[in-house]
């Protein structure tokens, strides 16, 4: 049984006016404890609905997720108490910081979960550690951080929940290259102290290749592809008409290996695609 | 869902009503109304009901959003009518439930509960067609237009257009901003529908507070951005979209005018007795 699963799932939008879209077009996946899940798709292909899916915020028209092999659209209650075991991070999610004090809008989640006021304390430091906010932040408002700190305060928000699985709608959009450093090593510190699954939304493929292990393609609402990081990005050319793009070593990849070069074109790292470049060269100085 | 509301939304459209000039649209929505207002008797009120249900069916608006249009307005419209049949104890009565007591339900409290119900439904849809039927910029524009001569006494008549244009512009995504807020305030497990009015009302704190900053910080963004490209629309702005009378705006006008006239007369000059009865105003 798989830990959180989702099968043959169907949603539109506005049903019934002449608005209605088709987010998700019958999809199946699952996933299992701990993986890190990459998710890619064009802008329109359905990648949030189906991240709201996966928490009861989106009930499927049709289909249904299963978490532990129950499905999370039962009753209300299933519903809400999934919420907390699947915690999900809006894109912008700093935009959503409302209460008076940093400390206090982390606070909000656990809160919520019905947790004693010393416990509710406890998540709090630990989220905020993990994020990295220095404790002298934690008692101003939060709209007297910084962007970035502001970012990582919301996404503590989530954190100190301590979701089982955890869900990031492109959380480093927007941030400088250090600042999008600083949220992937975020991610990584709550994987390795929780040892939760974590599905990465992303529209760089940079972030996606060196992050997850496993990567989904949304298109149209459809899953079209779904598995390990390289056999995904050797599919470049499919990628691409996806509207999709690839990391830029791979896509020097793909071309070496159309000129003929024996390049194996999956390659998504700048480390291995040097390793495999010097091999090339190697094979064909001992040819001459 | 919040996204289902449909009351002042843009139904693109390419139907006669689509088509009018918006000038005379608006104009001859607030002469329609007038007469709505000006029905004392039931021949002049189905005039105005039938009208009104020509122009929705002229404008090919699906009737089915029409009606989820009336349904927001179900309640109020049985609340008032419910409370027209006790204001009214004129002509026989119908019931009179304890002798010496003045509640009674009589024909005429009965007529005039229907009259205010058709008045109110006919008066929906005739305001709401304006805005199903004329994109926001276009009615802005227009009521510009028709605003155009209080500039003599130095009103800014500009900047209230633009003002409206904006608020208009800004009501879809302030709708998909609580949206979201709500989805990421749930996802963090907001409790939103149980409780008491107290607990419910605490409730929308978490999404009140950011919808208002992210507003304020908006409007501030968007007069800057206004402000960097040197906006001033007020003087010799030349337009995209020239507004023309066309023969259909007089025939349109001609028609509503005809029905006014109809309307007037028959309320007030008391045509073959037609006055059902005079209280109802």
């Amino acid at each position: 049984m798989a830990f959180l699963e989702v099968r043959n799932a169907c949603y539109s939008y506005s049903k019934g006016t002449p608005f209605e879209i088709k987010a998700l077009d019958n999809c199946s996946f699952s996933v299992e404890k701990g993986e890190y899940i990459g998710v890619i798709g064009h802008t329109g292909s359905g990648k949030s609905t189906l991240m709201q899916l996966l928490n009861a915020l989106v009930t499927p028209d049709s289909g249904s997720v299963l978490l532990d092999g129950k499905d999370i659209n039962a009753d209300k209650k299933t519903a809400r108490d999934t919420r907390f075991r699947v915690g999900l991070v809006f894109q912008y999610p700093e935009y959503q910081l409302f209460e008076e004090t940093v400390s206090k809008d982390i606070a909000f989640g656990p809160t919520n979960m019905g947790l004693s006021a010393e416990d509710v304390h406890k998540q709090v430091l630990w989220a905020a550690q993990i994020v990295g906010l220095p404790d002298a932040l934690l008692d101003k408002s939060p709209f007297d951080l910084s962007g970035g700190e502001k970012r990582r305060a919301a996404i503590a928000g989530v954190m100190a929940m301590k979701p089982e699985v955890l869900i990031l709608d492109e959380p480093a959009a927007g941030l400088d290259p250090i600042g999008r450093k600083v949220i992937m090593e975020m991610i990584d510190k709550y994987r390795t102290s929780t040892g939760a699954t974590v599905l990465l939304v992303s529209h760089s493929m940079e972030t996606v290749a060196a992050a997850a292990d496993r990567i989904l393609v949304l298109n149209k609402g459809a899953i079209a592809m779904d598995g390990d990081v390289q056999s995904v990005f050797s599919r470049a050319d499919e990628l691409i008409t996806m509207g999709l793009d690839v990391p830029a070593v791979t896509r020097i990849a793909v071309k070496l290996k159309n000129m003929g070069y024996p390049v194996d074109a999956g390659v998504y790292s700048v480390e291995e695609a040097a390793k495999m470049l010097t091999a090339v060269l190697r094979a064909k100085e001992g040819t001459r | 869902m919040i996204r289902d509301i449909t009351i002042g939304q843009y139904f693109p459209g390419t139907s006669l009503i689509h088509k009018l000039d918006p000038r005379v649209k608006i104009v001859l929505t607030v002469l329609n109304i007038a007469a709505l207002f000006l029905c004392r008797n039931f021949f002049s009120l189905l005039l105005m009901f039938v009208m009104s249900v020509v122009w929705v069916l002229l404008s090919r608006i699906p009737f089915k959003t029409i009606l989820k249009g009336l349904k927001m307005i179900l309640m109020i419209l049985i609340f008032t009518a419910f409370l027209q049949i006790f204001y009214n104890d004129g002509g026989t009565v119908l019931w009179h439930p304890v002798e010496n007591w003045d509640f009674k339900i009589t024909t005429e409290g009965v007529f005039s509960a229907i009259f205010i119900a058709v008045r109110i439904v006919s008066l929906i849809l005739l305001s709401t067609l304006l805005t199903y039927t004329t994109s926001p910029t276009l009615l802005t524009d227009a009521i510009e237009r028709l605003l155009s001569p209080l500039k003599v006494f130095k009103v800014k008549v500009h900047s209230l257009a633009m003002m409206m244009t904006i608020a208009l512009r800004f009501i879809p995504t302030l709708i998909e901003e609580i949206d979201i807020i709500m989805s990421a305030q749930k996802a963090r497990g907001a409790d939103l529908e149980t409780g008491s009015l107290i607990q419910r009302a605490k409730a929308l704190v978490p999404i009140l507070v950011p919808l208002f900053v992210n507003s304020f910080r908006r409007a501030y963004e968007l007069a800057f951005a206004m402000e960097a490209r040197c906006y001033g629309g007020d003087e010799k702005r030349t337009r995209l979209r020239v507004m023309k009378v066309s023969a259909r705006d007089i025939v349109m006008l001609a028609v509503t005018l005809v029905c006014l006239t109809a309307v007037v007369v028959t309320s007030f000059a008391n045509v073959g007795g037609f006055i059902l009865f005079e209280r109802v105003i």
